[in-house]
This record gives structure tokens, C-alpha cells and sequence, in this order.
């Protein structure tokens, strides 16, 4: 039980795939390599979408009082095999006058591309699928394309309400992608390189005992608040939520969808929330790598996952805590608020670069975000007064 | 020409998607559709970069022509007219002013290809991809000049949009 035990753990994903593409004959190697990545992908994070929607049903449950689901199963754990069966058999309605082709296409295409989100996203050491030059362009170019699946999807149901939803969904996603993009370009500029792999082998190595995660310095610290703001909103999560505001617009640009086209979607907008939660793991929380250097008998995979699974307890903490934007303040937060963060947090990473290590630089660079994050919170706060709330009826 | 079925079945489908978009494009009578088959035809072109090697001007093709121009032609169509609106004339003009355009920028395209240093080089002079890292030094040392022009232009655009959206002042 040596380290030779703990690194045959780590690459045991690895040895799997080169025993089941040794027993093909060599014409279907290449492909078999290429199609077991794809099995796994397909299989490993629906069934982390199936965990999150029994951990979200009761977390939100508790974070409002009350239980949750949990009739089906042991403390309710059966319920997403029991909500898959019925959306399965749902009846499937397609309401007249939508454009049909137009209209079961789109969630083809949102499945499509959000699955393809993972193809670049390395999981754990060597375990990625597809290990890019330019890997996080192409994440960025596959996910520009799910802004076109909501279009189509509000447009071709024929109504109101989904067509409004799909209009402030593709608003609130081309505003939030700048600073998204923004915020990753620092990540870029410090690491020279965009590839995600060599990103995370960069962060995966150990100085005192500590990683070289890109959180622990004040200019990633800013990037990861500032990414993961842009990515709830760019995944449609509360309090982000205008494009389905259940209250205002019913749910947006999915309305006119019925039994496994509206699973789709549901499983699309998850997928994509797992994928840019993938994507701040990866640039800012070290992907694979361990914190510390005492822990590094834990599987690669397994510190991936660890962390993606913190970041979706946390999104739901996040849902069940704050309530929805206004769509002007949702537009003004981006354009006054986020966007000028951004610009002024590369300002930082070029201090951070050529300033000599050591406590000054740390001093520096928090002051140079904290004033403007000030500055700027103050401007747009505006005379506003906030007074302690007083209640007439309730104590 | 030899007949590579693992290289050219990628590049026929390829090629057949993105002619396959551009006639749709411009035959089919209703808008949104005809924008939607010119997002797939700038999604084939997109294809064939990556199909060539060109990593990142694939990408960026996809990011910048199927994430932002489709969705603001598909846009622009909604607010200035009725999207639903299937009686459009189909074809405008006269087909013989159509044709001598078209005539002649593939002409002026074709020639322009054949006069470059890149119809003279052999498959051996380019490498299998051209290094993201390369196109970023080339950018900033030989065509910095370029570069900086662009970006003064996105500035002015940036200002003309706020200039615009600003509320007018009460006189």
C-alpha cells in the first residue's frame, strides 16, 4: 500500500480505457477511445444531474422550512428515477401553429452543445477528452451556441411569454458573457497559455505545502467572485432568473415544451451550470489538484468532483437566499458594476506580475480592487437610504 | 487525386453543410429560417477551419459569426418586421445584374487566391496547426499596427452605440 497503490488509483480510469480498447482489433481503436470518452461523459454527469435535483428539492426545502420530497425511497432518495419515469411517459404535446423543425431542434441543439462543453474540461490527471491548444475558445465558441437553441425555442413555440423569455434570456447571456470571458482572460494573461490542461498542471503545483491555486492571489480571488457572478447568470440560475420568472412570464422560453422536450431543457440548463462550474474549478480552484500537499493520496478525479459538488450546494444556497433581479438592474449590474470590476482586476494582474513577491504585493493589489470595488458600489448605490425595515404586524 | 475516405468524407459533408446553409439561405421564404441556415452555413465554414488545422480561427468563427452575428441578424429581423411573415418576395432584381456580381467576386476571389504566395506552397510548408501562441506574436510585433486600428474603431462603435441609447436631455 505504497504510493504506487495511491497513483494506480489515480490513473485507474485510464487503465480501464486502454483494457477495453486492447480486446478491439486495432482498425477500431482510434474510434473506441474516441467513443468511451464520450460514454462516460454521457453517463457520469446526467447521473450527477439526477444527485442534484433530490440534494437542490431538499436543500431548498430546508432553507425554507420544510422537508423536501421523501415519500419515494429511503428519505426520498428514489425521487429522480420516479420524476425521469414521468416525464418519460408524459404526454407530448406540440401546440398548432409552432414551427415544427425549428421547434424540435432546439433542444437537440441546447443538449448538443452543453454535452460538448465537457469534451475540453480536464476531470483529473490525464483524463480528459478532448486536450486542446485552444481549449477554453472552444468552450467559450460551444457555448455561445446555446444563446441560438433559446432563440429558436421562444421563437418557434408562437407565443408571448416565450418569446419575451427568450429575449431576456439571450440579453441577459450576451451581457454576462463579457464579463465571464473577462474575467477568464486574466487567468490566460498570467498563465500564457489556453490550453485548460496545462491551466490546471500550472495550479497543481506545491510551494510550502500549498498549491498554487490561482484563488490564493488577490487578482484570482476577484476573478472567481466576478466569474461565478457571470456564471450564474449566464446559466439562468436565481437570482438570475428573469428568462423563466415562473411569476411574470410562466418559464420563459421552455412554456410551449411538454414531457421529454421540457426534460431536456431542464437537464440542458443544469448541464450548463455543472459546465461553467466545471470551468471556474478549472481556472481558479486548481481543477484536479489537491489544496494541500498532505492530501495527495485522494484520486484526482475524485478532489474534481469534490469541488463541483461545493460549488452546486452552494449555487443552491445561493437560489434559496437571494430574490430576483429587475431587468434593469440585472442589465446595469453587468454593464456598470461587473464590467469595470473586470478591467480594473487586469490592472491588478499586471501589478501582481511585476511587483517583487512578498506582503507589499498582496497589500497592493487588494487595495487597488477594494477602492474601485467601493467606489463603484457607492456610485451605484446612488442616494439610496437603507433603513433598518419595520414591521406592522409581525415582530 | 487520390480518393481518401478518413480525410475527404469530413471535408465533403463539410463543404456539403455549408453550401447546403448558403442555398437555404437565401431560397427559403420565411426570414428567421433563412438566418437560421446562414448560421449552419457559417457553421460549416467553421468546420472546414478545423477540418484544415486552424484551431483558432475556427473558434473564433463560431464565437463571433454563430454567437453574435446570427443572433443579431435574427435580431435585427424581429424589430424591424414580421418574422412570421411568409409572403416576402422571393427574389429581387433582375437575375442578369445577379449574376455579373457574382461572376465577378469569384472572379476577383479566384484571382486574388491564385496570386498568392499560398497557391504556390506545398502541403510539406505548413505545419499541422498553427500554434494559437504564434498568431498572438505575429499580432502583437508585425501587426501591431492593424490591431490597434481595429481596436480604436470597436471604440468609436462602443461610444456611437452609447451616444445613441442615452436618454435625450429635457431642454
Amino acid at each position: 500500500m505504497g504510493q504506487g497503490f495511491f497513483h494506480d488509483l489515480d490513473q485507474l480510469p485510464i487503465y480501464a480505457k486502454h483494457w477495453i480498447v486492447d480486446l478491439l482489433p486495432t482498425d477500431f481503436r482510434p474510434l473506441a477511445s474516441v467513443l468511451l470518452g464520450i460514454v462516460a461523459i454521457l453517463a457520469v454527469f446526467p447521473g450527477l444531474f439526477a444527485i442534484t435535483t433530490i440534494l437542490e428539492r431538499k436543500g431548498l426545502g430546508r432553507i425554507q422550512n420544510r422537508y423536501g420530497p421523501n415519500r419515494v425511497g429511503p428519505f426520498g432518495l428514489l425521487q429522480p428515477a420516479a420524476d425521469g419515469l414521468k416525464t418519460i411517459f408524459k404526454e407530448n404535446i406540440v401546440p398548432e401553429g409552432t414551427d415544427k423543425i425549428v421547434y424540435v431542434l432546439a433542444p437537440v441543439l441546447l443538449i448538443v452543445s452543453t454535452f460538448l462543453l465537457y469534451s475540453v474540461l480536464p476531470i483529473g490527471r490525464n483524463i480528459v477528452a478532448l486536450d486542446l491548444d485552444a481549449g477554453i475558445l472552444f468552450f467559450f465558441a460551444v457555448g455561445t451556441s446555446t444563446e441560438l437553441a433559446v432563440f429558436m425555442a421562444g421563437w418557434s413555440s408562437r407565443n408571448k411569454y416565450s418569446m419575451l423569455g427568450a429575449m431576456r434570456a439571450i440579453a441577459q447571456m450576451i451581457s454576462y458573457e463579457l464579463p465571464l470571458v473577462l474575467s477568464t482572460l486574466v487567468v490566460i494573461m498570467m498563465a500564457g497559455t489556453l490550453s485548460l490542461v496545462k491551466i490546471v498542471e500550472q495550479q497543481a503545483t506545491f510551494h510550502n505545502g500549498i498549491a498554487h491555486w490561482n484563488l490564493f492571489t488577490p487578482w484570482g480571488l476577484a476573478g472567481f467572485v466576478l466569474f461565478l457572478i457571470a456564471a450564474t447568470a449566464e446559466s439562468n440560475r436565481s437570482p438570475f432568473d428573469l428568462p423563466e420568472g415562473e411569476s411574470e412570464i410562466i418559464a420563459g422560453y421552455y412554456l410551449e415544451y411538454s414531457g421529454f422536450k421540457f426534460a431536456l431543457f431542464f437537464l440542458g440548463e443544469y448541464l450548463g451550470l455543472f459546465a461553467v462550474s466545471g470551468m471556474a474549478i478549472t481556472l481558479f480552484l486548481g481543477g484536479w489538484s489537491a489544496p494541500f500537499d498532505f492530501l495527495w493520496f485522494i484520486p484526482s478525479y475524485a478532489w474534481f468532483f469534490i469541488k463541483l459538488l461545493a460549488l452546486i450546494c452552494f449555487f443552491i444556497w445561493i437560489r434559496g437566499t437571494l430574490p430576483r433581479l429587475r431587468m434593469d438592474q440585472l442589465m446595469s449590474f453587468a454593464w456598470k458594476f461587473m464590467l469595470p470590476m473586470c478591467l480594473v482586476n487586469f490592472v491588478v494582474a499586471i501589478v501582481w506580475r511585476f511587483m517583487p513577491a512578498g506582503i507589499g504585493r498582496i497589500l497592493v493589489c487588494f487595495t487597488l480592487i477594494a477602492i474601485p470595488y467601493v467606489a463603484l458600489a457607492r456610485a451605484m448605490a446612488g442616494k439610496r437610504e437603507f433603513r433598518k425595515r419595520t414591521y406592522e404586524l409581525a415582530t | 487525386m487520390n480518393w481518401r475516405p478518413e480525410v475527404d468524407v469530413a471535408f465533403v459533408s463539410l463543404a456539403a453543410l455549408t453550401i447546403g446553409g448558403g442555398i437555404a439561405a437565401i431560397s427559403l421564404r420565411n426570414l428567421i429560417h433563412c438566418a437560421l441556415c446562414f448560421a449552419t452555413c457559417l457553421l460549416g465554414i467553421a468546420g472546414i477551419f478545423l477540418w484544415l488545422g486552424a484551431q483558432f480561427v475556427g473558434f473564433a468563427q463560431i464565437l463571433v459569426y454563430v454567437g453574435a452575428i446570427s443572433i443579431l441578424v435574427v435580431f435585427a429581423i424581429l424589430l424591424t418586421r414580421g418574422a412570421g411573415n411568409e409572403n416576402g418576395q422571393r427574389w429581387f432584381g433582375s437575375p442578369l445584374v445577379s449574376a455579373t456580381i457574382a461572376v465577378l467576386l469569384a472572379g476577383v476571389l479566384l484571382a486574388s487566391l491564385v496570386a498568392s504566395n499560398h497557391a504556390k506552397a506545398t502541403a510539406a510548408q505548413y505545419s499541422a496547426s498553427a500554434p494559437v501562441a504564434a498568431i498572438g506574436q505575429k499580432l502583437m510585433t508585425s501587426h501591431v499596427l492593424a490591431l490597434e486600428i481595429i481596436a480604436l474603431m470597436l471604440t468609436a462603435a462602443l461610444l456611437g452605440a452609447v451616444t445613441l441609447a442615452m436618454p435625450e436631455r429635457k431642454r
